[in-house]
């Protein structure tokens, strides 16, 4: 289990219909890694996500968990597989009937055993931890955007999850809450040493966290370099990899 | 009023002209003069194209904008227009002449070429479109079988007591579709309840036979009109309530988290629903019934003078429990249909609020629409089972 890489993604095709999104994605993430999928608009970064949290099955190709093949096994495995990730969605995704506690001790209620003052106790720590404390009552409509996002963030904590998934976490937040979100994510790998794979074409935050990263390109629908966004920037000879990370002031001028 | 109006800045030279030069054999000069903005007469590009088409020996094209006073998007999108017609003529454009924020514009305009092959604008022909009508019904009707079948197996995963279910929800759908639907029942009904024992009195007065009308209300209000009204009224009010709610949930992601967590959304979110109007509508039914015999009793001890407790033994005499059970039996059914509707266009829904609005349009015409081929076969096998 040590040796295979955390996350295998091999030859992968996505596609709605008839419509391919994404073709031949091959790359390795790593325990610990804090993994950028990045790319221009519409290059199919959401999709690879849902193709790696088991919401859109692949054409082709194979997503590996600890060397256990994600599609290929059977659904019981699966759901366990689901249960080792915490997903924090591009809007929160918060279950709007519910309140911020409700949200939080479903996942709790649901897959363990421990007893409603416990849970509670649990869900007031999970908002805690993101600057929620105090907000247990409140239902998603009541609050911000950017506070929705940490609320969602606090349920992705939730099962404490081995692997967290964001979708775009700083789309929609000032500087400011976007940089805090950055720390808070570098934090909790820290702390819970878990494997952080982030959707985002936000370079500040590609550059402030990242450590590991694969580019996605719209026009030849595939990717084109995975490695260190840092030496990335530095190294690679690819003209479009090269001016999205230097926001198009290097590499060929052509816009 | 408006006549007086006067506009400060407006003279002779704000009004927008166009002279058509031709200073050379081969050189048309358009001399542009006014203030060219929305809102005013423009002369129109027709006058300039035909200019171009109609001059014999012109090789080049130039513009003169010195008495322009001021410009808008009207002003470049005339400029747009009478240079696309120059080039297509193979005229040489000299644009020099027009203003430098024009040009910037027109190039900016012009940098990422049109779109070709946006495949919109031709649409298949009717045969085609029939086809893909036909393929599109043929693949709803294998969708809804599948969603039927995987609720029913929810039903089974709930029976042996693995389904994840929330109590308080299927507490708030006990609630919503049953106590609250009672006002809009008790009116419906109670009308539906008068107007057939209307048409009935009408008939049965000629041949003094009004006390039949008894009859007629309780058989018909027990047998269908009790099951069908009040499956009418969950279908618009609480199927596309449902298509709506799980359509927006749909929109936010939020049942992609709930499949992320591996709580399928089939038991959690379908199942409390389908339940809870399984559960309540035989007793709306039954409180329709009711209601509606009520009607029908106003209307003959009112209209007809018919005796209050005869109407009541009439009504005992003529309905029998085979007639209220067909009732409620349909009325099980019918709740299954509408919720079944309901969730099926709501998990069904795209990801944009438009789609919401479609979700529960179609929630409520699959609801309607299965209720009346459903009460069809169900009245045919009835009558065949001699029920």
């Amino acid at each position: 289990m040590t040796d295979e890489p955390c996350i295998a993604v091999h030859d992968l095709d996505m596609a709605y219909g008839d419509r391919v999104i994404q073709r031949n994605l091959t790359f390795t993430v790593n325990r610990g890694d804090i993994f950028i999928i990045m790319g221009g608009s519409g290059c199919g970064k959401s999709t690879l996500l849902r193709s790696m949290v088991g919401l859109l099955r692949p054409v082709r190709g194979e997503v590996a968990y600890s060397g256990q093949s994600f599609w290929g096994a059977n659904p019981a495995v699966r759901e366990r597989l689901l249960r080792r990730f915490g997903i924090l969605y591009q809007a929160g995704a918060l279950w709007s009937s519910m309140t911020l506690a409700e949200n939080v001790a479903l996942p709790l209620g649901e897959f363990t055993t421990l007893r409603p003052d416990e849970v509670r106790e649990l869900v007031s720590l999970k908002l805690a931890l993101v600057g929620l404390a105090g907000y247990e009552d409140f239902y998603p409509s009541e609050i911000s955007g950017g506070m929705r996002k940490r609320a969602g963030l606090a349920r992705a904590l939730a099962l404490d999850p081995d692997i967290l998934f964001f979708d775009e976490p700083s789309a929609g937040l000032d500087p400011i809450s976007s940089r805090r979100l950055d720390d808070l994510i570098l934090e909790l790998r820290d702390s819970l040493g878990a494997t952080v794979v982030i959707v985002t074409h936000e370079l500040a935050s590609i550059f402030a966290i990242g450590n590991n990263a694969v580019f996605l390109d719209a026009a030849t629908k595939t990717m084109l370099a995975t490695g260190d966004p840092k030496v990335l920037r530095a190294e690679t000879t690819i003209p479009t990899v090269r001016q999205f990370l230097t926001r198009g002031e290097e590499g060929d001028g052509h816009a | 009023m408006s006549a007086h109006t006067v506009v400060p800045e407006q003279s002779v030279q704000d009004t927008c002209a166009m002279v058509i030069d031709h200073p050379a054999e081969d050189l048309l000069v358009l001399r542009l003069s006014g203030a060219w903005r929305i809102g005013k007469a423009l002369p129109s590009p027709d006058v300039a194209r035909q200019a171009i088409n109609q001059t014999p020996g012109v090789r080049r094209l130039a513009f003169d904008t010195q008495g322009v006073t001021a410009w808008d998007s009207r002003f470049l999108a005339f400029a747009g227009q009478v240079i696309t017609e120059g080039t297509a003529r193979q005229l040489t454009v000299d644009r020099s002449g027009l203003p430098a924020g024009v040009r910037q514009l027109l190039d900016l305009a012009a940098a990422v070429p049109a779109r070709q092959d946006t495949g919109a604008g031709v649409g298949p022909s009717w045969l085609a479109r029939f086809g893909l009508g036909g393929i599109a019904f043929a693949q709803n009707a294998i969708a809804m079988l599948a969603f039927l079948g995987e609720a029913a197996l929810s039903v089974l995963m709930l029976l042996r007591g693995r389904a994840r279910v929330r109590r308080i929800d299927f507490l708030q759908f006990l609630q919503d579709c049953g106590a609250q639907a009672l006002p809009i029942v008790t009116l419906i009904s109670f009308l539906v309840g008068v107007i057939l024992a209307y048409v009935g009195a009408i008939q049965l007065r000629q041949f003094g036979a009004q006390i039949y009308v008894a009859d007629l209300v309780g058989i018909a209000m027990t047998r269908e009109m009790g099951a069908m009204m009040t499956a009418i009224i969950m279908a618009g009010r609480t199927g596309a309530a449902f298509a709506a709610q799980l359509g927006t949930m749909q929109v936010n992601e939020e049942i992609d988290a709930l499949a992320t967590f591996g709580i399928p959304p089939m038991q959690f979110l379908v199942l409390p629903r389908l339940l809870a109007l399984a559960l309540m509508m035989p007793l709306l039914t039954l409180y329709a019934d009711l209601l509606g015999i009520l009607g029908g009793a106003m209307v003959g001890l009112g209209l007809l003078h018919l005796g209050g407790v005869q109407y009541y033994l009439r009504t005992a005499a003529a309905v029998d429990l085979h007639d209220l059970s067909a009732g409620l039996i349909k009325s099980v059914v019918f709740g299954i249909l509408v919720a079944i509707a309901g969730c099926l266009r709501g998990m069904e829904c795209g990801r944009s609020s438009a789609e919401v609005g479609r979700a529960a349009t179609a929630a409520v015409v699959t609801g309607i629409v299965s209720i009346i081929v459903a009460d069809a076969l169900l009245t045919v096998i009835f009558d065949l089972l001699g029920f």
